[in-house]
């Protein structure tokens, strides 16, 4: 082989060296410029005040543009490992968007109903019928005081995630 | 450098120094087409008429569209079909080419399947088609969010949503598609790029090498019949053009399809006038609203099949979630028409009505994609669930077997 061959062999490896190099960076840009804006994330946190809600009424609450169930429970309605117990009132905090393919139940007298397929949930977001294959997701939160804070994972969150798990 | 002459008119001028009289040669007046082919084999000068109709209609409509939560939906629904002077006939003249450029595709599609055009030789031709189906369906699903109207949000919704079902990232790959947690302005952005650009080009780029992967395997006839193209060729230049079994391109070959296409156009603006409706959902009138669903949510129509086969697995296997089981088998369906060549057993290129087996098979599938379709649009509950179960069970079990099918017509044969 001369001399010259090497040269270039030389000077091909060098580019594919630094092109592989640069090419690895903009990859790392690029995939940094599809994540959510700095905005975004600031804005992925939403305190709820839980004293004035009425038992046996959910409210909806908006956090990260989607919809949040929160049901103070009535004191005939059943127990359940996922209730979030503040002071003697116990809640259901859940993600209004049904599990089956996402559209947002309604409330009708005693348990969320699904327009989209018939699904339903009772008081304690589980699926009782229909097609959902699953609960009503737990948001993140944590508690402060007599409200909670959407977005944060605190002790209780931490909890009743697991028990949902088990 | 070549040697340039004074040139004596435009078009010599422009031979010598793009030699054009070759490039014509190759791209029509010498690119060899068998005599032997039917009306069905018309339909990729129709998909490249109506992919021109809808750039065209989209570059119009891009001049006014505005890419922003708050301002899209009138953008669409007041602006262009109100003020913009014919903003409605570009609006509906690329709603109704979006939804026929569908219809089109399939029965360009199932022409191949049902003459085995995507055998022996030709199964680049087949990889590049199926691939732009995937371009095309994305293109589709991008353009159909930016009107920003109750059934685009919701189909973003639930498409994006279907990346949570990736094992292990899944639920951080929805926030990173959609720029926010939510479906908002900036999934609508990121959209409106990948629809008015990204996506284009790519199909451009890719119906550019699908029609380079015609020039080596040739197309296909109605007999399946190998043809030597240079000698056929040759009778035809030598002047027996009865004898030869191939005509040019151009301009022999294209009166047919102008002919065809004539008639196409008339029904494509016929619906473009008197029935854009099909192609506008009712419910897309609404604004977007994330705090409220639509009572039914569904696709468009050529989407429904593969709408259904996610949905018809809808209990639970076991420890499976029949949410998993659905997914897996979309996958499987979006990916098996790609495997089609080497499914098929049969070492001949034959048309179905001369494979018994294959013949029947083909026509199974085709039922099955109409009963899919018509039941991806009704409501999956009590039997209608069932029958959407049984008809994606069907749609995977039918890939399943078509080796054993082909090979079966192949034996039978003698070979
Ligand atoms: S989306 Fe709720 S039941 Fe289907």
């Amino acid at each position: 082989m001369s001399n010259e061959t090497n040269r270039r062999d030389f000077l091909g490896y060098t580019f594919a060296a630094v092109a592989a190099v640069g090419g690895a960076a903009s990859l790392v840009g690029m995939k940094q410029v599809w994540d959510p804006l700095p905005s975004v994330l600031a804005g992925g946190f939403t305190t709820v005040e839980l004293s004035g809600l009425k038992a046996g009424e959910p409210q909806t609450f908006m956090w990260r543009g989607k919809p949040i169930f929160v049901l103070k429970k009535t004191t005939d309605m059943e127990d359940n490992s996922r209730d979030l117990l503040i002071g003697d009132d116990r809640f259901t905090v859940a993600i209004g968007l049904c599990t089956h393919l996402g559209c947002i139940p309604a409330w009708k007298k005693n348990m969320w109903k699904c327009a989209c397929h018939g699904g339903e949930f009772n008081p304690s977001a589980e699926q009782v019928f229909g097609p959902p294959p699953r609960p009503l997701d737990l948001p993140p939160f944590s508690v402060k005081g007599t409200s909670i804070v959407l977005g944060e994972e605190g002790p209780e969150y931490k909890k009743i995630a697991a028990a949902m798990m088990a | 450098m070549a040697k340039f002459e004074k040139a004596n008119s435009v078009g010599e001028w422009l031979d010598q120094r793009l030699n054009t009289t070759a490039l014509t040669k190759v791209l029509m007046t010498e690119y060899w087409i068998p005599k032997d082919i039917n009306f069905l084999w018309a339909m990729g000068v129709l998909l490249a008429v109506t992919f021109k109709i809808l750039v065209i209609s989209g570059l119009f409509l891009m001049m006014y569209y505005k890419p922003d939560v708050n301002l899209a939906f009138d953008s669409v629904n007041y602006t262009i079909m109100q003020e913009v002077a014919y903003g409605w006939l570009f609006r509906h003249m690329h709603g109704v080419a979006a939804s026929v450029v569908f219809l089109i595709i399939y029965i360009h599609m199932f022409t191949g399947i049902y003459y085995g055009s995507y055998k022996q030789g030709r199964e680049m031709i087949w990889i590049s088609g199926m691939l732009l189906f995937m371009t095309f369906s994305a293109a589709g699903f991008s353009g159909y969010m930016l009107p920003w109207g109750q059934m685009s949000y919701w189909a973003a919704m639930v498409i994006t949503n279907l990346f949570g079902g990736v094992p292990v990232i899944g639920d951080a790959l929805v926030v990173w598609i959609r720029g926010d947690f939510n479906v908002a302005d900036a999934t609508l952005t990121r959209f409106f790029m990948l629809h008015v650009f990204l996506l284009p080009i790519v199909i451009m780029g890719i119906i550019g090498l699908h029609f380079y992967t015609l020039r080596i395997p040739h197309v296909n006839n109605q007999k399946g019949e190998e043809i030597d193209y240079d000698a056929e060729a040759e009778k035809y230049l030598t002047g027996n053009k009865k004898e030869a079994k191939v005509i040019p391109f151009w301009p022999v070959f294209i009166s047919k399809d102008f002919a065809i296409l004539g008639i196409f156009l008339i029904f494509y603006f016929y619906l473009v006038f008197f029935h854009y409706n099909f192609a506008m959902d009712p419910v897309n009138f609404d604004p977007a609203d994330n705090m409220v669903t639509p009572a039914h949510i569904y696709p468009e129509w050529y989407f429904l099949w593969s709408y259904e086969v996610l949905r018809g697995f809808f209990f639970d296997v076991g420890p499976v979630k029949a949410f998993d089981i659905g997914l897996a088998a979309f996958g499987f369906a979006n990916v098996i028409f790609l495997l089609l060549p080497w499914l098929d057993r049969d070492t001949k290129i034959l048309p179905a009505h001369k494979r018994p087996m294959f013949f029947i098979w083909f026509w199974v599938l085709m039922a099955d994609l109409i009963v899919l379709t018509i039941w991806g649009k009704l409501p999956p509950t009590g039997t209608n669930a069932w029958i959407g179960f049984a008809a994606a069970m069907l749609f995977i079990i039918l890939f399943l077997v078509l080796p054993i099918v082909t090979k079966i017509d192949a034996k039978k044969r003698g070979e």
